[in-house]
């Protein structure tokens, strides 16, 4: 039997991986550099535990947390549809800070800081909850490979590209970038779900910005892109994190050294491969 | 074919285009040409649908495309190149031409010779040279199912043997059919395809007439070169 800690990293990392590739669909098969993708991972974990919580079946919490994130993701492309480039980044950089303030203070519903705790497991043995979740990344790694093959696919690439040259060839690229955040924001809820139900327990710090650094840093040395980047990134960035816990140094430090070892990776591979390492656009 | 009637279009205190009216005929090659700053590309624009105007309309074979988002007067049938080459630099040549239609490879070949673009459909855009991105551009847009074909400045930057090939590109769109509305620096080359010139200046149409007459009216010169 795999030891537990394995079963465990490998049931994160399936979850990461779910949540770098909605972030890469955005980012580096649209253009729509997303700084708040982590926000409907958040949201999908609040919407899932407090349905739970609250006695609905996961599945329908699961699904729920989907679509609740996918309808915030369209809210948030359709009022920022005009924005482009460092415009658009900084009012979804924004939305990091107005989740952080409503999932503190709406205290009735997430119990601020003190966060919620108890979130029901979706499957009570470890070993299949992460068959489960791996058959769920499994499957949006296929669909995702499906989609970017697609015309609709090729549409988010040439919108990445060149929006105004789309536009004038036909395509309404306003329904599309807004159909790209609905797909994208619809997975990271998905797997918001699955984390809450992994660890059990959630609170204000899953917005943290330091929790979408990692996923950054998972893109990057990834690739843009690229799915076999996102797999690679991930994983790297996974297994590296890991091996920090092993190190030996003062506990007060572990933090910042891991930060700074993580900063290192990133850019050694973007000096030797300025494209991450499968990326096929430009960071 | 094409009409534009009374448009106008400030920048702020600048008139950029101002009470322009002019007609694009049916199966012709017609060049807009007029001094930098003389509101050309601005006109292509609002044609197109990048820029609203702020007053007058336009009409294409008798339908009102004035403030139509740009991929709604694509969708009616006008399809345009830009200034600046804008082709989708990180997908393949074949994505490119899939993005103007839906189409198979015996096509997309047949587009490219059109253009004398000798590639493979797999290549990179990015991996192409400034004139051969040029005519990709040109490719895609007359690939599209369109009406009108509109071409800012398809000879900027490229070398004479790129622009020879143009000529004939030109010529041999408007034998097989198309209408063509294009701005153009090189007078050259304006002179020998045109069977229309419209001259514009400070947003108004100063003359408009066969290649012959235009290049010896003295109003236009004096647009040109001052008086």
């Amino acid at each position: 039997m795999i030891h537990d800690f394995f079963i465990q990293e490998f049931t994160f990392f399936f979850i990461y991986l779910i949540i770098v590739l909605s972030f890469n669909l955005a980012v580096g098969f649209t253009g729509m550099v997303n700084l708040g993708h982590m926000v409907f991972v958040g949201v999908g974990a609040y919407v899932s535990a407090i349905l739970t919580l609250g006695g609905m079946q996961w599945y329908f919490a699961l699904l729920l947390a989907g679509l609740i994130s996918a309808a915030l993701g369209i809210l948030m492309a359709a009022v920022t549809s005009r924005l482009k480039g460092d415009y658009f980044q900084i009012v979804t950089l924004g939305v990091i800070f107005i989740a952080i303030a409503v999932s503190r203070n709406w205290v009735s519903l997430t119990r601020g800081a003190l966060g919620l705790p108890g979130i029901p497991d979706i499957i009570k043995s470890n070993f299949y909850y992460m068959a489960f979740v791996g058959i769920v990344s499994v499957l949006f790694v296929l669909l995702f490979h499906w989609l970017v093959n697609s015309e609709t696919g090729k549409i988010f690439q040439a919108i990445r590209d060149d929006e105004t040259a789309t536009a004038v060839l036909g395509k309404n690229t306003y329904f599309y970038k807004i159909f790209l955040m609905a797909i994208s924001t619809f997975f990271a809820g998905i797997a918001g779900s699955l984390m809450a139900h992994q660890i059990n327990f959630i609170d204000p710090s899953i917005f943290d910005l330091e929790q979408f650094i990692i996923i950054l840093f998972m893109l990057i040395v990834g690739g843009l892109a690229s799915i076999k980047g996102t797999i690679i990134g991930t994983l790297l960035l996974f297994v590296v994190i890991d091996a920090l816990r092993f190190l030996v140094v003062a506990p007060e430090i572990i933090g910042p050294v891991r930060q700074m070892s993580l900063l290192i990776i990133l850019l050694v591979v973007l000096i030797f491969r300025p494209r991450g390492l499968f990326g096929r656009v430009d960071v | 074919m094409l009409s534009l009637h009374n448009v106008t279009k400030n920048f702020g205190g600048i008139k950029a285009v101002d009470g322009c009216s002019f007609e694009v005929k049916n199966n012709t090659i017609t060049s807009l040409i007029g001094p930098n700053g003389a509101g050309k590309t601005t006109v292509f624009n609002i044609i197109s649908g990048l820029t609203k105007p702020d007053g007058g309309s336009i009409k294409l074979l008798d339908k009102d495309i004035t403030n139509l988002p740009p991929y709604k007067i694509a969708q009616s049938g006008i399809s345009r190149t830009f200034q600046l080459t804008k082709i989708f630099r990180n997908m393949t040549i074949k994505d490119n031409l899939l993005i103007a239609k839906k189409t198979d490879d015996e096509e997309m070949k047949k587009a490219l010779a059109r253009v004398h673009l000798h590639k493979s459909l797999d290549t990179i855009a990015s991996e192409l040279s400034y004139g051969q991105q040029r005519l990709l551009e040109i490719a895609r847009a007359v690939l599209r199912e369109h009406k009108l074909l509109v071409l800012d400045e398809p000879t900027t930057g490229v070398n004479p043997k790129v622009r020879h090939e143009l000529k004939v590109i030109l010529r041999e769109l408007k034998k097989a059919g198309n209408t063509v509305l294009l701005i153009e620096h090189d007078m050259e080359f304006v002179m020998d395809i045109s069977d229309e010139v419209i001259v514009l200046t400070e947003g108004k149409v100063l003359k408009r007439g066969k290649p012959k007459d235009i290049v010896k009216d003295k109003e236009v010169l004096e647009a040109y070169l001052g008086k």
